[in-house]
């Protein structure tokens, strides 16, 4: 009797002792909340899904766009990583000392791409190519206003096509407006960034603008100085930098800086 | 596949949060209506245009203002952070989005049916001694009751829609803040528009419901 009583006490403390070096446990894992650009939204998925299944820590997302993104760590939120589309937020915030030094790097590019409906026969060699009578109509995102669209006309101007593709181009409203008509066979061509063109099973890429011909697109990604959990922060920066972090990125048709 | 465990996760959400807010501007909404209705004060007209002014500014600069204030930059944000209030990035980021969003709607709805409410009812009642509380809970709201309810269910209407304001304030954290309006920006940028329509006929289908309810109480109203 009192032996057994004695041994039911024993077992509720150990489970107490248990259960408290468990929350010990868990209080040292932390959750790294980092605020990227929608664009980012599958490949930072499968990295953070890689990555809890190695570490100790936890990995949450918000997504948007990045001039939101940058106005909201501005303002004080709690993200500990920034991963932005655009190298102007990333300076913003720079200037404003809401970085934590020595931490920023310019980690992606895209690149622009020519893409066609998935059955089509049309074979891009060069630009000049888009000059084919086959060709009646090109989408692209509004020239005047969306940066792709704004890359694109520059491009060609830079090759001497613009004049001349320009009766063909029809303007849609962005990125995404211009996969739409591809894939439904609206247009017989368009132009949009390379991770665009992998995310649909329905286009297929034609023709990759040369790197050094294209946009400068950077994707940055720093620290938040405010950051109360720098260390998982760090933890998740490396893994991302890291061999894993690439494979996926380039899965994703991002193209990795050095 | 189609109602996967995150798609039941990000309604039931949406819905909660949705409730709350409503809630929560209920009884604020109810008595501002009632003064707007019934009373005459100073500046009367100028506090009626900045309580509609939300619904006719774009729900992003509301959400600047919103993230302005509760942000840590601002002393209101800073207080509430350290006594571990979280405002930007939690739920209670999203409800306060949602409450501000609707409230114009709950007050000018409210409003219009307590002016329906004939006053020579609540002056008799007047008469026969009753206080102005008890005019207003036994004869006041019974006969606009219809009309309350009918301006919170488009009030949690147009909460379950709210995005703007929602990922300035709350962000568009997947599990945390994320609701169906934000999660189907994020499916359509992504790409996953199959999964971006069944979003979209959740709420499409759940706004019908609401809106035509609305609509049926403020028609039975009338009659009434």
């Amino acid at each position: 009797m009192t032996i057994s009583k004695f041994a039911r006490m024993a077992f509720s403390w150990l489970t107490v002792i248990l259960f408290m070096l468990s929350a010990e446990v868990s209080a040292r894992a932390d959750e790294v909340l980092v605020s990227a650009a929608a664009s980012l939204t599958d490949v930072l998925r499968d990295i953070g899904k890689a990555y809890q299944l190695k570490s100790k820590h936890k990995l949450a997302l918000t997504l948007g766009p990045s001039n939101f993104l940058a106005r909201q760590i501005d303002e004080g939120a709690p993200a500990d990583i920034f991963f932005s589309a655009d190298l102007a937020q990333m300076d913003l915030l720079e200037k404003n000392g809401r970085l934590e030094p020595g931490t920023r790097k310019n980690l992606l590019s895209n690149q622009l791409v020519v893409i066609v409906p998935a059955n089509s026969k049309l074979s891009v060699a060069s630009p000049k190519d888009l000059m084919k009578p086959e060709v009646k109509k090109i989408a692209l995102a509004d020239p005047a206003a969306v940066p792709v669209g704004v890359y694109t006309s520059k491009y060609l101007a830079d090759e001497g096509l613009w004049d001349k593709l320009k009766p063909k181009i029809v303007p849609v409203l962005d990125v995404r407006a211009t996969l739409a008509s591809v894939e439904s066979g609206n247009v017989e061509a368009g132009f949009v960034y390379k991770t665009d063109a992998a995310i649909s099973q329905k286009v297929k890429t034609v023709f990759e603008v040369p790197l050094e011909k294209g946009p400068k697109i950077t994707y940055p990604l720093a620290i938040v100085k405010e950051s109360k959990k720098k260390e998982a922060a760090r933890d998740f920066m490396n893994y991302v930098l890291g061999p894993a972090g690439k494979t996926a990125f380039k899965k994703y048709g991002f193209v990795v800086l050095d | 596949m189609i109602f996967s465990v995150e798609t039941w996760h990000i309604t039931v959400f949406s819905l909660a949060v949705g409730l709350a807010s409503t809630l929560v501007i209920l009884p604020f909404g109810v008595a501002l209506a009632w003064l707007f209705a019934r009373r005459d004060w100073p500046l009367k007209s100028i506090v009626e245009t900045i309580v509609l002014l939300p619904l006719v500014m774009p729900p992003v600069s509301t959400g600047l203002i919103l993230l302005k204030i509760f942000g840590r930059r601002n002393p209101i944000g800073q207080w509430l952070y350290d006594r571990g209030i979280e405002v930007v990035f939690n739920w209670k980021g999203v409800l306060i989005a949602m409450a501000v969003m609707s409230f114009p709607l709950l007050v000018r709805s409210v409003r219009t049916s307590f002016s329906e409410v004939n006053p020579r009812l609540e002056q008799i009642a007047a008469t026969l001694g009753a206080s102005g509380l008890r005019i207003f809970f036994v004869i006041t709201i019974p006969l606009a009751y219809k009309g309350i309810v009918a301006g919170a269910l488009l009030a949690f209407s147009r909460a379950l829609g709210e995005f703007g304001a929602t990922i300035l304030l709350a962000g568009n954290i997947p599990g945390r803040t994320q609701t169906l309006s934000l999660a189907i920006f994020n499916f359509v940028q992504t790409g996953k528009d199959p999964e971006a329509y069944v979003l979209l006929g959740i709420t499409v289908t759940l706004a019908f419901v609401f809106v035509w309810f609305s609509e049926w109480l403020l028609r039975a109203g009338k009659r009434a």
